[in-house]
């Protein structure tokens, strides 16, 4: 089931540094939303908040709310590894396992989980590779590695990886980063497809892209949130001068 | 342009340098092979690899037990090493900034340098003493002494050419710290963790004193862990500083054995190394 995400009040420091200035946001269940801005404007890292994955770092802290449906994810009765389950991340860089097969890093998260047994692991693992848009691509080799598929073929990998452990929302963290413009294309034609059943937050530098794939856009500079706003009137008519310096490639 | 052509010239002479350095080092290697081909050869075949010593003046007679005996202390050694090193490397990748892991990397690299005849007398000291008699377990553990901080200083090495990028993928699929040693960095690191091994083994293989101290030598088969044991490097030594030339003969054939079997570990490590950097 897709999930919303809730974003209250909500900081975060490296160290000393605050790169996270009091955020609050609402991704809307199967919609898009674009977190654009310069770099180490600290999207990333808010991206990366609600997965919890920057508790990996040591040194960090982290204040305010951040809910999937109606669940606060920093709450004691919520598992970050349980959390990480129900939050398909996809990275800038292309991570597919490299020692697994095409199939086994799709089935690695139903492994990981006992989410299926026997013929049906077979079965899921080609509903999300056709889900992925790759199947027709992988379909005669599903043992070759993983990592000798082209760039956007191993993001679509990906995609299919996180796809199999059933998400409730997916962040994406760049994912046309490294890919040309075909895997770019393809990727966001996906995209497109993914929001009908998935809550999507995706981060990313190409400001053309936030507009054709994304519902709801926001504006990140130096931690604090500038401007959101449906992205059709977000690009038309930015609200804040300092969105519109960076739309018109005046700041960034 | 006299300064191009002067720049020239030095990095001509600089490249001429380097490789004359390069083929020093591989005449040595070259020439070592070769007086050890030359010299060994001849007594080694098939009953020489198989048979016991024989007493001196007598004909025939090999290395069997000293083969055998090499074969079980190293592998006895690797068995000990392995687990634990891995275990430490795992250790020191996952808490790389640890105060304690600065230290097992400082202890390791001090236990590197220790002379291979101090861990020899350490384990005389230790076990052959209190024990009362030199045997293979003794040599064994000695062996794996000398190969522990080779493997953990090169397991964590390739430990850590396992990107963050794979294990925050892995973190991100709701898999635990140690699910992801497990199915991602061990099974991602198996093949530069081989070549660790094998290059720890084929450096224990050598190795003279630590067997010497602890395992002494054998005339006869090894029957079990407890008794004195045979090894090649120690037969080596006692066979070439004896004033017979039958024994001397068998040093070499024994030292063409040995080199044979470095060499070959050597090269395979190397041609693994190679294979599993071309997957990457």
């Amino acid at each position: 089931m897709a999930q919303g995400v809730n974003i209250e009040n909500y900081s975060f420091w490296y160290g000393r540094t605050q790169v996270v200035k009091n955020i609050s946001l609402s991704a809307p269940v199967r919609q898009v939303t674009a977190l654009i801005g310069p770099s180490g404007c600290g999207k990333t890292t808010l991206l990366r908040s609600i997965n919890r994955l920057h508790e990996l770092h040591p040194g960090t802290k982290a204040e305010g709310r951040i809910a999937i449906g109606e669940e606060d994810i920093f709450s004691a009765a919520v598992d970050p590894v349980d959390l990480r389950r129900r939050v398909g991340m996809i990275f800038q860089k292309p991570s597919p396992f490299p020692h697994l097969s095409v199939f086994e890093n799709v089935a690695a998260g139903l492994r990981l989980h006992g989410l299926a047994q026997g013929k049906e692991v077979a079965e899921r693992v080609e509903a999300c590779l056709r889900k992925a848009a790759l199947w027709e691509e992988v379909k005669d080799d599903l043992g070759r590695k993983g990592a000798l598929l082209s760039g956007g073929q191993q993001q679509r990998l990906c995609i299919a990886r996180a796809l199999a452990v059933e998400p409730e929302v997916f962040l994406m963290d760049e994912p046309c980063a490294s890919l040309d413009p075909v895997g770019t294309m393809r990727i966001e034609e996906l995209i497109r497809e993914l929001k009908h059943d998935y809550t999507v937050v995706i981060v990313t530098h190409n400001m053309h892209q936030a507009s054709r794939i994304s519902d709801q856009t926001a504006f990140v500079l130096s931690g604090e949130l500038v401007e959101v706003g449906r992205t059709k009137e977000f690009f038309l008519a930015p609200q804040d001068p300092r969105t519109e310096a960076y739309l018109t490639w005046k700041i960034g | 342009m006299t300064n191009r052509r002067k720049r020239k010239a030095l990095g001509l002479l600089f490249e001429a340098l380097c490789v004359l350095a390069a083929g020093i080092a591989i005449l040595v290697l070259a020439l070592i092979l070769y007086y050890v081909f030359r010299r060994g050869i001849a007594v080694v075949n098939f009953s020489f690899l198989t048979s016991l010593p024989a007493p001196v003046g007598v004909a025939g007679g090999g290395i069997g037990n000293a083969l055998i005996g090499s074969l079980l202390m190293v592998g006895l050694g690797a068995l000990i090493a392995v687990p634990v090193c891995i275990a430490a490397a795992v250790f020191l990748d996952q808490n790389p900034a640890s105060k304690l892991s600065a230290f097992v990397r400082f202890a390791t690299r001090v236990l590197s340098g220790v002379p291979s005849m101090v861990i020899g007398l350490f384990v005389f000291g230790q076990l052959v003493l209190r024990t009362g008699n030199y045997s293979a377990l003794a040599g064994g553990i000695a062996l794996s002494i000398v190969m522990a901080p080779i493997i953990t200083l090169s397991a964590e090495e390739m430990l850590r050419l396992v990107p963050s990028s794979q294990r925050e993928a892995s973190m991100a699929l709701g898999a635990t710290k140690q699910q992801t040693v497990f199915r991602l960095v061990l099974p991602g690191a198996a093949g530069g963790l081989i070549v660790g091994v094998m290059l720890a083994v084929a450096l224990a293989a050598g190795q003279t004193a630590p067997v010497l101290l602890t395992a002494l030598t054998s005339r006869f088969w090894l029957e079990s862990l407890q008794q004195p044991t045979a090894s090649l490097p120690v037969l080596i030594y006692h066979y070439a500083t004896s004033p017979f030339a039958d024994w001397q003969a068998h040093a070499w054939g024994a030292a063409l054995v040995l080199v044979v079997a470095i060499l070959v570990l050597n090269v395979t490590a190397q041609l693994f190394l190679g294979l599993s950097n071309r997957r990457r």
